[in-house]
């Protein structure tokens, strides 16, 4: 049987991937984060997964505002890094695992979570930063990928509750599939940030390590945090933290095992989180 | 019935809601026509006559000619659309979003190596700071 045994939290701005597609990683303002992401890389090496099912939102890339699905499955044999105006970002293009995908697609939906299948998309910095930053700049990626896009574009985006659940139902569907695959389910975006308005560039520290701390401690109670209180006091894009109870639902009930915690400001406009946690 | 929106009293933020999208659904799509190539160059070509091959609002075409991006906001846009003019402009995002805060590039780069804007007095419209 295939089976979760850790879960990787992460933010995924696009200024890191431009940072890292231009060479500027070693330059002053980008030093501290990327040597915080050391301790996440060598434990990636050491962890590889046979699949990681990766929770992230599109950027007005695949989606415009023509079809904006709540929850999309990528069930593509691959996925094209995306033009976002600035041109494809030079990284591998990303395999997909069409078998589990069209599994847990299948008993995700009987649950009663009625996800949009995607069979074609490309996939934009909220899906290829967050590789990068666990994997480094390799000439392919180190395992498939079944990329899960969140509209956290268009309010009212799902709540915290509907997303911890879905984790759980996507836990059953993993658990429920015959091949032993070693599967990271992985919530992208956040933290703390605000691009728009006269408010931009908000950052709350206090609001993000809580966060991070009832995150781990606490995830069922974290899961009843309303909308306003991530807009109010998170920022507008705080909000994207709602996919890492995707992640966090999908761990066992048990106390995970905390590997890494990293925390930093700025990545441009935004605070950087970083975590792993291991099923015990 | 109205429709419950807790966030409308947060100072300096226009939540892209369903009404806010529906407003905005032809100056976003304009904008994500800017993702090609051709498009980007033909709309560098002659803003005005681009602009006008979309059933924008007037108001709407005036705010992305002054890439007035709070008015652009007000009017229906969303930051992620609106990154593909800054996109054509070669601008960053952060240039894009200290633009709509009144500051100065400097100034504003400055803030958020600083760590960012403080949320004490951000929180509710008219808070005192």
């Amino acid at each position: 049987m295939a089976r979760i045994t850790a879960s990787v939290y992460t933010s995924h701005v696009p200024a890191i991937g431009a940072a890292i597609d231009m060479g500027k990683t070693a330059e002053p303002y980008w030093q501290p984060l990327f040597k915080g992401y050391e301790p996440a890389k060598a434990w990636m090496k050491a962890h590889r997964p046979d699949v990681i099912f990766l929770v992230y939102n599109d950027h007005a890339t695949a989606f415009s505002l023509d079809i904006i699905p709540t929850f999309a499955i990528g069930c593509a044999a691959e996925f094209k890094p995306a033009d976002e105006g600035w041109g494809p970002r030079p990284v591998p293009v990303v395999k997909g695992h069409p078998e589990l995908a069209a599994h847990v697609a299948q008993s995700v939906i009987q649950d009663d979570f009625d996800l949009t299948i995607v069979n074609k998309m490309d996939v934009d910095h909220g899906l290829t930063v967050p590789l990068n930053l666990m994997c480094g700049s390799p000439s392919t990626w180190p395992c498939p990928v079944i990329p899960f896009a969140v509209n956290v574009v268009q309010y009212p985006v799902p709540s915290g509750r509907r997303c911890y659940q879905l984790g759980r139902a996507i836990r059953k569907a993993v658990a429920s599939y015959d091949e032993p695959l070693n599967v990271h389910v992985w919530g992208t975006g956040g933290m703390s940030h605000q691009l728009q308005g006269p408010r931009a560039g908000l950052i709350n520290r206090e609001f993000d390590n809580a966060f991070l701390d009832q995150l781990i401690a606490d995830p069922e109670a974290l899961s009843r945090k309303p909308h306003i209180d991530y807009v109010r006091e998170a920022g507008s894009e705080g909000i994207e933290l709602v996919m890492w109870l995707i992640a966090r639902g999908a761990m066992n009930d048990t106390p995970p095992r905390v590997v890494h915690r990293f925390y930093h400001v700025p990545a441009s406009n935004t605070a950087v989180g970083n975590l792993i946690l291991e099923n015990v | 019935m109205a429709l419950d929106k807790p966030y409308l009293d947060v100072p300096g933020t226009t939540i892209f809601d369903a009404e806010q999208s529906r407003k905005g659904y032809h100056l976003n799509q304009f904008c994500m026509s800017l993702m090609k190539a051709e498009n980007r160059a033909r709309f560098k070509a002659g803003e005005r006559a681009y602009l006008d091959e979309w059933p924008m609002t007037e108001d709407q075409k005036q705010a992305v000619l002054a890439r007035d991006l709070n008015r652009c906001i007000e009017l229906g846009g969303n930051i992620y659309f609106l990154a593909k003019i800054g996109a054509t402009d070669g601008k960053s995002f952060q240039q894009m979003a200290g633009s709509m805060t009144g500051m100065t590039e400097a100034q504003y780069r400055d803030m958020m190596i600083g760590g960012g804007r403080p949320i004490e007095g951000n929180r509710y419209i008219g808070e005192k700071k």
